[in-house]
């Protein structure tokens, strides 16, 4: 069990490592991405500007693009959603098992 | 380990180097309107046989054991998260991880497929990311072939007795680069390239993904692994019914 917590704050700290070093081993570069990703590669292979023959339902609500800082709070959103479920239950799955132990005990003693 | 990530890190920047070093692109899912619509109907199709199958396997799953829900949601919240996280990767570019591996070792590749979707849907309706036309392609690519790709090579990892949170981080690691293999594949046959047809094609997007990726497939494998070994110290009782371990003791009713 001891050497269990170790593991995962050893896997933790190396996966926040990945995570990070492309930051300071490539500086200046712009780690934009997500949407143009794809769209450059099909402009380069058509050799022409690509059009999409639909826009997302909710740019067309808005009439635009949604706003960058819009956007990161809707991910946090879907990170906290997310986040909630896993936490709350690992909460219950834990307590449950103390509670299992100690009546367990008790029990015994009996 | 420290030697092992520089090995891998200077491979993935050869690797980005040769592909291409500096330009600006990442591999997410295929965006709206970007796939011709008779393309989007047949994925569509494609995938609607796997959802409606996890469907009947969610239901299977919850009627075994009701407390199975919880472990279920957890898979699914994982998904949520993992695929909100968006990472900055060795080409100078950012992209996430699909976070499907941990639900397919535990509940099968089926079950998956519903929990993929209603994340793909989140991210399509509100956040234009994605796309609600190009639905189909992504759920086939997330949530089916990574999936299944997940739960083969976790399969065969325990046929050879491996240990099984090196297998779960495998299946994780292969299923999320998997994911990727596949949107190159979709995106090659609807944008063969003039020279060499599709087979080029699909080596140019492989070649932008795959290096972006790589990275990012490890540390989906150790997120992966990291909440197996929490679910393995508070939720034995559940894992044995999954038959994900088979020591400990039953469950009391």
């Amino acid at each position: 069990m001891k050497s269990d917590k170790k593991k995962v704050i050893i896997l933790l700290l190396v996966a926040a490592f990945i995570a990070v070093v492309p930051l300071f081993t490539l500086k200046g570069a712009e780690f934009g991405g997500s949407d143009d990703a794809g769209s450059v590669m099909i402009s380069k292979i058509e050799g022409r500007e690509y059009q999409p023959w639909f826009t997302p339902v909710l740019e067309t609500f808005i009439d635009g693009e949604l706003p960058g800082e819009v956007e990161s709070l809707l991910f946090c959103v879907q990170t906290g959603i997310g986040v909630g479920i896993i936490a709350y239950n690992l909460g219950r799955l834990r307590e449950r098992k103390r509670l299992l132990a100690s009546a367990e005990a008790a029990n015994d003693a009996d | 380990m420290k030697n092992n990530q520089k090995i891998i890190v200077t491979a993935v920047l050869a690797a980005a180097v040769i592909f291409g070093f500096g330009r600006t692109a990442s591999a997410m899912h295929i965006m709206e309107g970007y796939l011709p619509p008779q393309l989007c109907i047949s994925w569509g199709a494609l995938s609607l046989p796997f959802l409606a199958a996890g469907f009947f396997s969610i239901k299977k799953t919850v009627s075994k054991d009701r407390r199975l829900m919880t472990i279920l949601a957890m898979s699914g919240a994982f998904i949520f998260v993992i695929s909100s996280l968006k990472i900055p990767s060795v080409t100078g570019s950012c992209s996430h991880m699909t976070g499907t591996g941990l639900g397919a070792i535990l509940f099968g590749p089926l079950a998956v497929s519903i929990l993929g979707i209603i994340v793909l849907i989140f991210q399509a309706v509100l956040l234009a990311h994605g796309g609600l036309t190009t639905l189909g392609a992504n759920t086939f690519s997330m949530a089916i072939a990574g999936p299944f790709l997940s739960f083969a090579v976790y399969k065969v990892c325990q046929k050879c007795r491996l240990n099984r949170r090196i297998s779960v981080f495998l299946a994780a690691m292969l299923g999320d680069i998997f994911t990727y293999c596949i949107t190159s594949v979709q995106l090659a046959l609807a944008y063969p390239s003039e020279q060499g047809g599709f087979l080029a094609s699909a080596a140019k997007f492989l070649g932008v993904f795959a290096p972006t990726q790589l990275p990012l497939a490890i540390v989906e494998g150790i997120l992966t692994v990291v909440i197996i070994i929490s679910l393995e110290s508070y939720a034995r009782p559940e894992l044995k019914i999954l038959d994900f371990i088979k020591e400990g003791h039953a469950y009391e009713k």
